[in-house]
């Protein structure tokens, strides 16, 4: 199985290369990562629930990163076990371009394969939940990396009325500003 | 009931370092967690290969013994592991999911070509290179004669598809261990009880055939897949023991089942074919390989020998040589699918008569008929040791020209090129060997004159209820609504060997004959005393005796007088039943010739069957109803082979990539055309029935009929090979190969 993909980051390429080497913002962007502990220098085991097609299983797995040239990019071998769910392992190379001042686009070339009940039960299944994976995380990656929203004026502004608010026109006593 | 789930190697190739199975056995509504290491303790020995080459006279080989569980290695990709025993299927599932098996994965093979590589990763350490064995048909020496001075030589090299049988019923098993009686009971999906018990009680459990009863009732499809007994078949009964006589039961998912049911064919040949410059055969030779997977099981070696013995089929083939090895590779093991080798066989001289042709300038139906064996050359002796007792090859394909309108064949394929469709049509000839082994049938009547078939042979689809009962109604002169039929369960048959390799109708049928024969001979004495006769003037005609003084006694009344209690008929004895036997020796030959014409979209590749006629040889048809529907089945299948079904390892890892009909293509309603089918009934000389078996044509003739018409349609393209399946990605593929080619030709 091959997945090969872009990405538009909305950061300069130092920010982008520092969240990819994050391991908060990783948990909170491998879709149903359960844990992901630094266990060496570049190297990870984490735990993930996935659903492929009927299969739910918690894979345990590891993460390595190697050929590092910051900021620019660096490759990733992975593998997990899932039990009888089955197994699963491969590659991944990533490359950040940037593109102009405030963006970065990431290139993404990986090769997996599967192995057990998960290579059975369908190459679409599973080719399928490898993209929507893929996708799912450069989705929350791309979250994670919108700029904070920029100061303003009027800070109430920006505040979703209260219920209070709505009814009566008025602020309500606790939203006061102090 | 308890219920049981499977714990499967994820690996084609791994240690079994440990397994721990502390946390399965702790999960709610576990019973039983059943090991390798456990089966070791007890004493359970494994599944052997029913024969081997070296049991007929050839070469020694590797022959395996398939333990129930794995213990230290796992050899394919759905290799048994563990087996968990629980209150509920879901619980069983759940806990078969937390057994925790530390596997240290080892370099597999998963295809022939890579197993026979010098340096491929060993199946079997005392197996090298992963040859298991090998059987030899010919004379080396002549053939290579034959091709140093022949003028024109035609290659190929084939794969045959490696196929899964998809009985719509899959394997499934309850055991039943009874304390009090020290009796196992196990109700099984098998195509062969009584094999099934021989394999467990002298090699699994190691105890007396008396101590066992095997289950097995009109089960929803076999096709030689349910031949013989499986690893679940004795786990079932172990747990049931383990679990103080609770009855456990076992069905697979669909994907269980492809993963771990035997497979079928898997072969690559080399075969070469010398001929003169008039298309006149003088020399056919064959190097060939079979996968047998990880075991040798069952008949595996059945396939070996049959896919190189008929590869002369109906031709005079003046010389002969063929090789075929077993190789074992990292997936499941392979066994007899419908036809078992004879499709193999077919496909290789089809294929090869009709490259041939091409080569030569010669119609695919011209060079055929220059080389039948002629009706006058009857009875054949074959190279391979066959002696053919009747057929006439000629006339099966000119008839079945005839109904495949071969006369408007160049109208068809104007019209279909008007529609930028390209038509093609193929012939398939063969013949193949009906019947195996001796067997067993009874006839048994009851104090109210009826009688009941008590049959060795096993009816999994096969409408054996109805063919048998129709002949001992004929035959004795019995109604056949009143005529009961009974197999499947070896307390009810006393011994039989079931239902595979085409055999009931002969050996099923004959020795039914025998036994019809002797019960009319036993209960003659008794008809000449209730009529007031000698015994020598007796005669019997459907169902009634005469005697000399004309008195008539039906044999339904003279079976109640064999219940009498006491007085004179009582002294001639109490009962009335017989058995009769019959053999192989000599099998029957069904033949058959198969003509398909397809129309393919160059656009998609899409293959389209637009007619199907066949003419098969089946001697005399026993029931013509039953007999098409084995024909439109196997047709089907074979079919399905062609151009549909393959199941495919990954040649990397040695992972199932087709284990779900997501991935394994089975042939649809919407795929088949309505098949255009007749009988020849070229009676068979050597059998008093006259039969000749039908249950495997489709399967052998169908295949190359489909592929040539395939080949014929694309070779206009330049197109003169392709490995079924012929799906539409490949078609598609090899024409647009094929026009890049001529693209940079033309430049």
């Amino acid at each position: 199985m091959k997945i090969s993909n872009q990405q538009t980051l909305p950061v300069p390429r130092d920010d982008a290369w520092r969240a990819l080497n994050d391991t908060a913002i990783l948990q909170a962007c491998i879709p149903g990562c359960e844990s992901l502990v630094c266990t060496g220098v570049d190297s990870y085991e984490l735990v993930v629930l996935a659903a492929i097609g009927p299969v739910k299983a918690r894979f345990k797995g590891k993460l390595a990163l190697s050929n590092k040239l910051p900021p620019e990019s660096y490759e990733l071998q992975f593998e997990g076990q899932g039990g009888v769910a089955g197994h699963g392992k491969g590659q991944a190379a990533v490359r950040l371009e940037p593109t102009a001042d405030q963006q970065t686009v990431l290139h993404y070339a990986a090769t997996a394969t599967v192995g057990g009940k998960i290579a059975q039960i369908g190459q679409r299944l599973v080719d399928m939940a490898a993209q929507r994976m893929a996708a799912d995380f450069f989705r929350n990656f791309n979250e994670q990396l919108q700029p904070a929203p920029a100061p303003q004026a009027d800070p109430e502004a920006s505040r979703p009325a209260s219920l209070w608010a709505r009814l009566t026109g008025k602020p309500a006593p606790d939203e006061a500003a102090p | 009931m308890a219920h049981a789930a499977l714990v499967l190697s994820p690996y084609a190739h791994a240690r079994i370092r440990s397994i721990d199975t502390a946390q399965a056995l702790a999960a709610p509504g576990v019973l039983a967690v059943l090991t390798g290491q456990d089966a070791r303790a007890e004493g359970l020995g494994g599944m052997p290969p029913l024969f081997m080459p070296e049991d007929m006279g050839g070469p020694k080989g590797h022959r395996t013994y398939r333990p129930l569980l794995a213990t230290d290695r796992a050899r394919c990709v759905g290799d048994r592991v563990a087996f968990v025993v629980a209150e509920t299927p879901a619980q069983a599932r759940d806990a078969a999911e937390l057994v925790e098996v530390d596997y240290e994965p080892l370099d597999a093979v998963a295809s022939l070509e890579d197993a026979m590589r010098a340096d491929a990763p060993l199946v079997w350490d005392e197996a090298p290179g992963n040859r298991c064995c090998m059987v030899m048909y010919g004379d080396a020496v002549a053939t290579d004669a034959a091709f140093a001075s022949a003028p024109h030589v035609t290659r190929l090299k084939l794969q045959n598809n490696r196929l899964s049988a998809n009985s719509i019923e899959p394997r499934g098993a309850i055991g039943l261990w009874n304390e009090a009686d020290e009796q196992y009971t196990l109700h099984t999906s098998s195509q062969n009880p009584h094999g099934a018990r021989s394999m467990l009680c002298s090699h699994v459990f190691k105890v007396p055939e008396t101590t066992m009863r095997v289950i097995s009732p009109d089960v929803g499809g076999g096709f030689g897949m349910k031949a013989d007994a499986y690893p679940e078949d004795g786990l079932v009964l172990w747990a049931s023991r383990r679990c103080g006589g609770r009855p456990v039961k076992w069905i697979p998912t669909r994907s269980e089942s492809l993963a771990t049911d035997n497979h079928g064919r898997d072969q690559l040949v080399e075969a070469e074919m010398a001929l003169d410059r008039a298309g006149r055969i003088l020399g056919v030779r064959a190097r060939s390989a079979h996968a047998f997977g990880a075991y040798v099981v069952s008949a595996a070696v059945a396939p070996l020998n049959f896919a190189i013995r008929f590869i002369p089929s109906v031709y005079d083939v003046p010389a002969f040589h063929g090789v075929n090895v077993g190789v074992f590779t990292h997936t499941s093991p392979t066994g007899p699918y419908r036809g078992a080798g004879r499709p193999e066989a077919a496909y290789v001289m089809e294929r090869l008569l009709d490259q041939a042709a091409n080569e030569l300038g010669l119609e695919p139906a011209a060079i055929r008929e220059r080389n039948f064996i002629r009706p006058e050359q009857m009875p054949y002796a074959t190279h391979t040791g066959f002696v053919y007792d009747s057929g006439d090859f000629g006339a099966l394909l000119d008839r079945c020209l005839d109904l495949s309108d071969e006369a408007g064949l160049a109208a068809r394929k104007a019209d279909s090129r008007s529609r930028g469709l390209l038509r093609g049509r193929g012939i398939g000839l063969f013949i193949e060997q009906g019947g195996i082994f001796n067997d067993q049938m009874s006839l048994r009547f009851d104090p109210g004159g009826t009688v009941t078939i008590v049959a060795g042979t096993h009816s999994h689809g096969q409408g054996h209820a109805t063919v048998f009962a129709q002949l001992v109604s004929e035959w004795l002169g019995v109604p056949f609504e009143t005529v009961r039929y009974v197999q499947g369960d070896t307390d009810k048959v006393p011994f039989g060997r079931g239902t595979y390799a085409a055999r009931s109708s002969m050996i099923g049928g004959c020795a039914l004959r025998m036994a019809a024969d002797r019960i009319i001979e036993q209960a003659l004495p008794v008809a000449a005393r209730m009529t007031g006769n000698e015994p020598a003037g007796m005669s019997f005609d459907r169902g009634i005796y005469t005697g000399a003084n004309g008195k008539q006694v039906t044999l339904a009344e003279v079976a109640r007088a064999h219940f009498i209690k006491a007085g004179p008929m009582a002294q001639l004895g109490a009962g009335l039943q017989a058995t009769g036997t019959w053999n192989t020796d000599p099998p029957n030959f069904p033949n058959g010739c198969h003509i398909c014409e397809v129309e393919i979209d160059p656009e998609t590749g899409h293959v389209h069957i637009d007619r199907y006629s066949a003419v098969d040889d089946i001697g005399r048809a026993l029931n013509p109803m039953i007999c098409k529907g084995q024909i439109q089945g196997g047709v089907a299948q074979g079919i399905g082979q062609a151009l549909h079904e393959h199941l495919v390892y990954d040649r990397e890892s040695g992972q199932l990539v087709t284990g779900s009909f997501m991935d394994y293509g089975m042939p649809r309603a919407d795929d088949l055309p309505s098949f255009d089918l007749r009988f020849a009934k070229v009676p068979c000389t050597t059998n008093p029935l006259g039969v000749k078996a039908v249950g495997e044509a489709g399967t052998i003739g169908a295949p190359p009929a489909v592929m040539n018409a395939v080949l014929d349609a694309l070779r206009p393209l330049g197109i003169h090979h392709l490995d079924m399946p012929a799906t539409p990605l490949k078609v598609w593929t090899a024409i647009r190969e094929a026009s890049d080619m001529a693209r940079t030709h033309e430049r």
